[in-house]
């Protein structure tokens, strides 16, 4: 992080594309505050009917998972075909569970 | 006058006052301050030129003669333009820009408003569909111009100074002649009282929350009505229509 006081932080964008869907991610801009970065977002990333709904969230906030522990947290569910839902049927016309 | 030829100019009126900034607008694209800005004033260029096209189009269809969008927008000349004065003055710096389209917007929302109740059901219905457009235009900018006014002191001091140089070119906006008197008469067009009522209303709004002086009102331009701008227009035109004009009839 620059420590140059007129740098706006960074936010990560998700979009939610139909009521009751999940916001997913498509990206990230610079905002002075989270007002800013609403409308920046409404701006920059819903020109093309992307969306509806729009979360905005400093990306400071953000943890993520290191990509060298992936094999520890991650390979050990290859094998455990216990815990899928393999035996369910799905109801008719359910599209998403 | 006949009222086609009235509605016709009213058409032109605002359809230019929308062309003309819009193409102000542009000039941005690629020099914004920052990509989200940038991209937020092409944005709105967009928008601007959409309600203009629907107004050019239904001009067109008035007249009667044939004049296609491309042709009124590429093909008349300097005086035959009738946007104000205000919708022609420079960029400057973002002050600047912030500031013009502030105003236009707190005229141009009140106005697209009003305008879905026209009698004309085609301007109602373009109209209708700018209401939503102008909303967030006024949104974005009256945002930024408080951002600038109740900011550092560069930026209140260079927002008071693009309200106090752009103030002249307001009174132009809310002028009834004749011609629109009868489109009021009409119920085409509303009565630009009630719509200054509004832009008063949203400037002393956000100009208090800006911590900015709203400017006394003194000498206001015009001419820009009857085809009379300033310096800047030929400038504009001649970017604006080189194209058309260098290559007649080229599409894309």
């Amino acid at each position: 992080m620059s420590n140059n006081p007129n740098n706006w932080p960074l936010w990560e964008i998700f979009i939610q594309s139909k009521r009751g869907l999940e916001h997913k991610h498509v990206g990230s801009l610079h905002a002075a505050d989270p007002q800013m970065a609403i409308e920046n977002a409404r701006d920059v990333y819903t020109r093309r009917q992307e969306g509806q709904s729009i979360w905005v969230v400093p990306a400071g906030a953000i943890s993520s998972s290191q990509p060298e522990d992936a094999a520890m947290l991650f390979d050990p569910a290859d094998d455990k075909t216990y815990r899928h839902p393999t035996f369910y049927t799905m109801p008719e016309g359910a599209k998403y569970i | 006058m006949s009222q086609q030829e009235a509605l016709f100019t009213y058409c032109l009126r605002q359809a230019d006052d929308l062309l003309i900034l819009s193409h102000r607008l542009s000039e941005w694209c690629g020099h914004g301050p920052v990509l989200e800005e940038d991209i937020a004033l092409t944005n709105r260029a967009l928008d601007h030129i959409g309600e203009a096209r629907n107004l050019l189009t239904y001009a067109g269809l008035v007249e009667g003669k044939g004049r296609t969008e491309d042709d009124l927008a590429f093909l008349r000349a300097e005086r035959q333009f009738v946007n104000t004065k205000l919708v022609e003055q420079p960029n400057g710096d973002y002050a600047f820009t912030i500031v013009r389209s502030f105003l236009f917007d707190a005229y141009h929302l009140p106005l697209a408003e009003a305008l879905t109740k026209s009698s004309d059901a085609q301007l109602a219905a373009i109209a209708g569909k700018a209401v939503k457009e102008a909303q967030y235009h006024l949104r974005h900018s009256s945002d930024w111009l408080k951002r600038f006014g109740d900011g550092t002191e560069e930026s209140h001091r260079r927002a008071q100074a693009a309200l106090d140089g752009m103030w002249t070119f307001t009174g132009e906006l809310f002028v009834q002649d004749d011609l629109h008197q009868g489109l009021v008469k009409a119920g085409v067009a509303p009565d630009l009282i009630a719509i200054k009522a509004s832009f008063d209303a949203a400037i002393d709004n956000v100009l208090a929350e800006a911590t900015l002086k709203r400017p006394v009102d003194g000498f206001m331009a015009s001419g820009g009505r009857q085809g009379k701008h300033g310096e800047n227009m030929g400038f504009i035109l001649a970017e604006m229509q080189y194209l058309q004009r260098a290559y007649p009839g080229a599409k894309w």
